[in-house]
């Protein structure tokens, strides 16, 4: 696995990726300017926000809501708009002032 | 014992690739390097060589071809001229920064506009930047011998290999050659062995994934590198190839230089002219001599400037235009070395044969006597004249 301390005679040539299944390991999530925040207290687990989410960054276990994937989530608000309960709502992540 | 026969250089360098037998060549014909896909074609389908051949739709598929190719683990070849060697430009830079050890022939000619078919050096001096090692070449023999060293060239250095040549000049003249025997050519080139590539069902690899700021750079600095440490490996493979054909090739050829007062740089074919003209002027008691290079990517910096060093002055032909207001790349680069390594001396630049304009023993004498003549008159040195050019 490779880090962004390593230097050119390290790093793999031309950016190999030499291991199968990795872009689990790839943080898209950088970039957002909100991000929903899950309310366990409101939430019914109907999964309604599982399938629109565009990243499968609304994640559950065993018919349970479990919470958001940030590392995922680009911060669409989707989610957010299709929850029935109000469960899910969008908070600024800073940083635009 | 070799073989002596009498070949162009299209002839020469399919010839090589027959004997190569490289795993896929994706092509496209493109004057003046044409022959080379149509004589090598008729070696894939007479059951010569087992080549797969692709036909592509044109060059930018011919390069993205022989990119996948590569990738695959496949040892690739192709050929080009001119605009086609413009139309794979976005692809070279991926086949090199993919360090991918394809071997491309550049049958040099103009590129357009006006458009034009014969012989100057602005192809591939055009992609002179594109992480490919370039090799020049004065003769057939010269191309047919870079043809097979190319190929260990590229998979030691693990850089693509332009080999570029004179188009008709070279390529559609017939000359004496020595060719070596199949065998041979087979063992000096050997079996390729990728250290990963995509059709190992052993190692699951992604290549050429997104690269940004935090890694994009070191793979540059690998490139970088990788050009660097190409000299040696050049060096290695030229010593071996001349173990077996007993021709030896180095970094550049030099010809009467050691104890000539002026030096003309000049590269592939009118080199062979420019011998003629040195040879005249040594007869006449005037200490001339030449430097023609092969190696221009990687640069020989260092040894062109030790070779230049003891000269009162140096004329460099170009024969491509950099249209910057200044003067031709061979130029640019030369004097780039010399300051590089504190060598401070006259040297001009002549413009020469753009489109395939006829250089002729008396135009290089010109040239001599100009920089010759310029010791009287400072002014004329460091200047960039455009050869024969009418104004």
């Amino acid at each position: 696995m490779v880090n962004d301390k390593m230097g050119a005679s390290e790093l793999p040539l031309a950016g190999i990726i030499t291991e199968s299944g990795n872009s689990e390991k790839f943080n898209t999530g950088e970039w957002r300017n909100k991000r929903p925040v899950h309310d366990k207290e409101k939430c019914k687990h109907c999964m309604m926000c599982i399938l629109p989410c565009p990243d499968n960054a609304t994640c559950h276990k065993d018919g349970v809501m479990t919470g958001i994937d940030y590392s995922k989530c680009k911060g669409c608000g989707i989610c957010a708009s299709v929850c029935p309960f109000k469960a899910i709502h969008m908070e600024d992540e800073g940083g635009n002032d | 014992m070799s073989i002596k026969e009498r070949l162009s250089g299209n002839e020469a360098v399919a010839y090589a690739m027959k004997q190569i037998n490289p795993d896929v060549v994706p092509v496209y014909p493109i004057t003046p390097s044409t022959e080379i896909p149509q004589y090598f074609s008729s070696f894939v389908a007479n059951g010569t060589v087992d080549t797969e051949f692709v036909p592509v739709e044109s060059e930018h598929s011919a390069m993205s071809a022989a990119i996948g190719a590569s990738a695959a683990g496949a040892r690739v070849m192709s050929a080009t001229s001119s605009q086609g060697l413009a139309l794979m430009y976005e692809m070279l830079y991926i086949a090199s920064g993919m360090r991918l050890p394809i071997v491309l022939t550049c049958v040099n000619r103009a590129i357009s506009a006006p458009i034009n078919i014969h012989n100057d050096h602005s192809d591939s001096m055009g992609a002179r930047d594109c992480g490919f090692i370039q090799l020049y070449c004065e003769t057939n023999q010269e191309a047919y011998d870079n043809i097979i060293m190319a190929v260990k060239i590229a998979e030691l250095a693990k850089l693509p290999v332009m080999v570029c040549y004179d188009g008709f000049i070279t390529s559609h003249s017939v000359e004496n050659i020595e060719l070596l025997e199949d065998e041979k050519v087979k063992a000096f080139v050997g079996e390729y062995t990728p250290e990963h590539y995509l059709l190992n069902p052993d190692e699951h690899v992604s290549m050429g994934p997104l690269d940004l700021q935090n890694y994009f750079f070191e793979h540059r600095k690998q490139l970088a590198d990788a050009m660097t440490n190409a000299k040696e490996i050049i060096a290695k493979v030229s010593k071996e190839f001349g173990d077996i054909s007993g021709r030896y090739y180095d970094a550049f050829e030099s010809y009467k230089l050691d104890d000539a007062e002026y030096g003309l740089v000049v590269l592939n074919s009118t080199a062979g002219t420019a011998k003629t003209v040195v040879d005249k002027l040594r007869d006449k008691g005037i200490k001339v001599g030449l430097l023609k290079p092969r190696m221009f990517r990687p640069m020989p910096h260092k040894e062109l400037a030790e070779s230049l060093k003891h000269l009162e002055a140096v004329a460099v032909m170009d024969k491509a235009d950099s249209v910057n207001a200044m003067s031709g790349p061979v130029y640019t680069e030369l004097v780039t070395a010399l300051h590089k390594h504190d060598v401070h001396i006259p040297v001009s630049n002549y413009i020469y044969g753009l489109g395939g304009r006829d250089v002729k023993a008396t135009d290089i004498e010109k040239v001599f006597r100009d920089i010759l003549a310029a010791k009287d008159n400072k002014e004329n040195l460091n200047g960039t004249f455009y050869l024969g050019v009418r104004e």
